[in-house]
């Protein structure tokens, strides 16, 4: 049974689904923002620029002022910052070694697989940060009436 | 006084504050203070010989302080000063 749970409202979804699709065969990435609590939910995304420098196909950095820029969306939209999503080009969904070694506590993880510049699976991650490993997270897609 | 922007994930050390006014005329000096006032935070910033952690990065305004003075970088009374850990994977 998994322990988390996170719920991402369609919008969200959507808004890292196209780039991560447009960003392949290269990794995308970018922020997720909603509420933390007994189960977070994702209520907004964007995306960002993978600096990595070298090879961006297998994987991705983000620069510290993005990451300034995204602790102010958040306070100023009164949302948590809940974690980082990024893509797996033609590969699983499984965070990797170097994944599990730059992750922080608290954030989920969410990790596309894109197969061919399409979306293929959806996974979520947080670090158990006394054993040093992540754990999965439920995810439930959630639509939100217009 | 400079007021620091402290990460989400480490605001479980500041009692969920996510932004503290600390005193001192260096961003060294605004570090101890901060960590004088949440010791919790002191060893998930520095090292054990009181040096910045490699995966955390410091910045006065826009810029991270490894392209100014580092530690020594002088900050004014409004001097915004963000913790940034740094963001990767594969």
């Amino acid at each position: 049974m998994n322990k988390h749970i996170l719920k991402i409202e369609e919008s969200a979804l959507i808004i890292m689904q196209k780039h991560l699709e447009n960003t392949w065969p290269d990794e995308g990435c970018g922020f997720f923002f909603g509420k933390d609590g007994a189960v977070r939910t994702v209520t907004a995304a964007y995306f960002v620029q993978n600096v990595k420098e070298g090879d961006k196909r297998r994987r991705f950095e983000i620069s510290g002022l993005d990451y300034i820029k995204a602790e102010q969306y958040a306070l100023e939209h009164q949302l948590d910052l809940l974690g980082v999503f990024h893509s797996h080009p033609n590969h699983p969904a499984l965070p990797s070694e170097h994944d599990l070694k730059q992750a922080v506590s608290f954030f989920s993880y969410i990790i596309v697989s894109v197969y061919d510049g399409l979306k293929k699976e959806l996974t979520s991650w947080r670090l158990n940060e006394e054993r040093k490993v992540f754990e999965q997270e439920q995810v439930v897609f959630v639509e939100v009436p217009i | 006084m400079s007021k620091v922007i402290i990460p989400t994930p480490l605001r479980k050390f500041t009692a969920q504050t996510a932004t503290v006014e600390t005193s001192g005329a260096t961003v060294a000096e605004a570090v101890q203070d901060l960590t004088d006032q949440y010791p919790d935070l002191r060893k998930h910033l520095l090292d054990d010989t009181g040096k910045v952690r490699s995966f955390i990065r410091i910045f006065v305004g826009d810029e991270d302080i490894l392209a100014l003075n580092r530690e020594e970088t002088v900050v004014e009374n409004d001097t915004v000063i963000s913790i940034v850990p740094a963001i990767a994977g594969g």
